[in-house]
């Protein structure tokens, strides 16, 4: 597999190197680095080309790297069910920059770009229905960002005086506690509390 | 008679309809009794599950899977331990595996028997959902009998899974396997033949195997439509490769084929079944049902409170958590349902840096408008019942 695989990467890299900037094979896995202006093309290539055969549309999301400029990832895997080999694709974008829709290319990736879009507010364009589609009728935010609290900003309840649903933000007896497991003789750079003083 | 203005009909189906498997909301727009366009707006059943794993040790993360696709919880867990496994380049012993294809083909017998009941119910049969949901509750039996639970298992961990399973209780799953195909031919008997059931289900809701693959259908969506494509097969894992079984295909791609391919996969995970029962009583009867890493794998509780390192290892491993290398890895596996893969982004940590689930119910709603528009408004609950919709899965 991965023979075929390295083969395939070095063959992609030839037929349209303007549009693979890297390709990385880790864990048996092809990762096929691109830019947003490229995506389109390149999918359609290795969908269309006989010796790739990616017409199967398995997956796009999106990954959240808050301290880099471009802070998104837009990551989509392929499968090719003639090859038997999957591939992934991956490319860079910043929150204010916009990626161009693959569903001209896959129909299947409609679903796939909303929730990106509704997750991480990654704008697809071109998309024909770019609407939230997992969260709350007129939710505000983007869920899966790094900095979107895991417990939200809103919280629902039946109000029994008004008889309908209301919103109210969110009020919790104990905060949401993350719990710091990692040893501290194995790593921390942080002061640990109540060590100010010994550090001095 | 006057010409009156005819204008289009929009109705809401669900997200309370008995047929709507679940918190599924419709928008269908009607002219007549035709559709003429579906609009699934879900999310109702949303519970953030990625955003909780990313704040969740890679062990307090497995039950999260058993909520997804709540009919066949174990098949989740899978392809999470498998991505798990695949970072950190662990070897599972045979029994494990055996045990894992075991009880990954009790919960694909567990989601067909509910959704090709429940379809028929859906057309109008009231009695199979009654026949298939004893032999369910005999198999979730099983379940709880491996892990203490009838659903929610957190069995199969990274790195093998969590108890060895009693010799008594593989000698049932035995007993049990010989007589489930008996309670199969009634189903059959009752519904493969039935004027009724062919009327609503032939022909309804064609795919085109070309539109399957573009849309990202996979599992019994593909092999409807005529491919013969499984991932137990064309990319195998765990021991599959050793078992002999057969992958049935359809040839006209409509609800019916679905129908009758998910009966007869049924009887080939009987015979898997069967095969696993027999090597975990005979060369796998022993030996070690997890990895050996005592970096990963948690010691057992007898072993926890004789051996100091046991107990170090213990310790860290129920608050820490392991360390797992960076990078990516995507693994899938053949759930009942299609591919259910996990692309895990590690950062070096004890937590995923981002887990996101690809669900194949996913992939098959979002084609319900291409597969119901020009059908009759009736025709959408058996389209739906086909496409195989947990709703777990869908909004996770």
């Amino acid at each position: 597999m991965t023979e075929a695989l390295s083969e395939l990467s070095t063959y992609i890299r030839e037929a349209r190197p303007s549009l693979v900037e890297d390709a990385v094979l880790a864990y048996g896995e092809l990762t096929l680095v691109t830019t947003g202006a490229g995506v389109v093309e390149l999918l359609t290539f290795l969908r269309d080309d006989a010796r790739c055969g990616f017409i199967s549309f398995i997956d796009a999301c999106g990954v959240d790297y808050p301290a880099r400029v471009k802070r998104f990832d837009v990551v989509y895997h392929l499968l090719s069910p003639k090859q038997n080999l999957r591939i992934r694709v991956k490319l860079a974008t910043a929150e204010e920059e916009t990626v161009p829709s693959v569903t001209s290319v896959f129909p299947g990736a409609d679903w796939f770009e909303r929730e990106a879009w509704d997750m991480y507010g990654i704008l697809f364009t071109g998309h024909p229905d770019l609407r939230r589609i997992l969260t709350d009728y007129g939710f505000e935010g983007h869920p899966l960002r790094k900095d979107f609290p895991t417990t939200g900003f809103v919280e629902v309840r039946y109000d029994d005086s008004l008889k309908r649903v209301i919103y109210e933000p969110v009020e919790l007896r104990q905060e949401f506690r993350s719990f710091d497991f990692l040893s501290p003789w194995e790593g921390p750079e942080y002061v640990l509390p109540g060590d100010e003083k010994a550090k001095t | 008679m006057t010409e009156h203005n005819v204008r289009n009909f929009n109705i809401n189906f669900g997200p309370q309809h008995p047929a709507a498997h679940g918190v599924l909301r419709l928008v269908l727009e009607l002219d007549g009794e035709i559709v003429e366009r579906v609009d699934p707006h879900i999310g109702l059943l949303h519970r953030g599950t990625e955003k909780l794993i990313e704040t969740k040790t890679y062990l307090q993360a497995v039950p999260y899977f058993d909520r997804l696709d709540y009919v066949a919880p174990m098949n989740q867990e899978h392809a999470f331990a498998l991505a798990v496994e695949k970072m950190l380049g662990l070897e599972i012993p045979i029994r494990g595996q055996l045990i894992r294809v075991l009880y990954s083909e009790i919960g694909r017998i567990l989601s067909h028997l509910l959704n090709v009941t429940t379809q028929a119910m859906d057309v109008g049969a009231l009695t199979p959902p009654l026949w298939g949901f004893e032999e369910r509750e005999k198999l979730m039996v099983f379940y709880e009998r491996a892990c203490g639970a009838r659903m929610h298992a957190a069995y199969f961990r990274p790195g093998g899974v969590h108890q060895d399973l009693p010799h008594e209780l593989v000698e049932d799953i035995g007993a049990w396997c010989d007589q489930f195909p008996s309670k199969l031919d009634d189903i059959d008997d009752l519904l493969t033949g039935n004027r009724i059931f062919k009327q609503r289900n032939v022909d309804i809701g064609v795919i085109d195997i070309n539109d399957a693959w573009a849309r990202g259908f996979s599992g019994v969506m593909v092999r409807g439509s005529g491919a013969a494509w499984d991932l137990r097969r064309a990319q195998p894992y765990e021991c599959y490769s050793e078992l002999e079984f057969d992958i049935p295909i359809g040839k006209n791609g409509d609800c019916y084929d679905r129908y009758l391919i998910r009966m007869i996969e049924m009887r080939e995970s009987c015979k898997i079944m069967k095969q696993c029962v027999n090597r975990l009583l005979s060369d796998a009867k022993t030996g070690p049902f997890s990895a050996t890493d005592g970096k990963v794998v948690p010691p057992k509780r007898g072993e926890m409170k004789r051996s100091m390192e046991a107990l170090i290892h213990h310790f860290k491993l129920y608050t820490e958590g392991y360390h797992v290398p960076a990078g990516e890895v995507y693994a899938a596996v053949e759930a009942p349902k299609g591919e259910f893969g996990v692309f895990l982004v590690a950062d070096g940590t004890n937590k995923p840096y981002r887990c996101k689930i690809r669900a194949p119910g996913y992939a098959h709603l979002q084609a319900m408008d291409f597969a119901c528009r020009g059908h009759q408004l009736a025709d959408v609950s058996a389209v739906l019942g086909s496409f195989d919709i947990v709703f777990g899965e869908v909004d996770r």
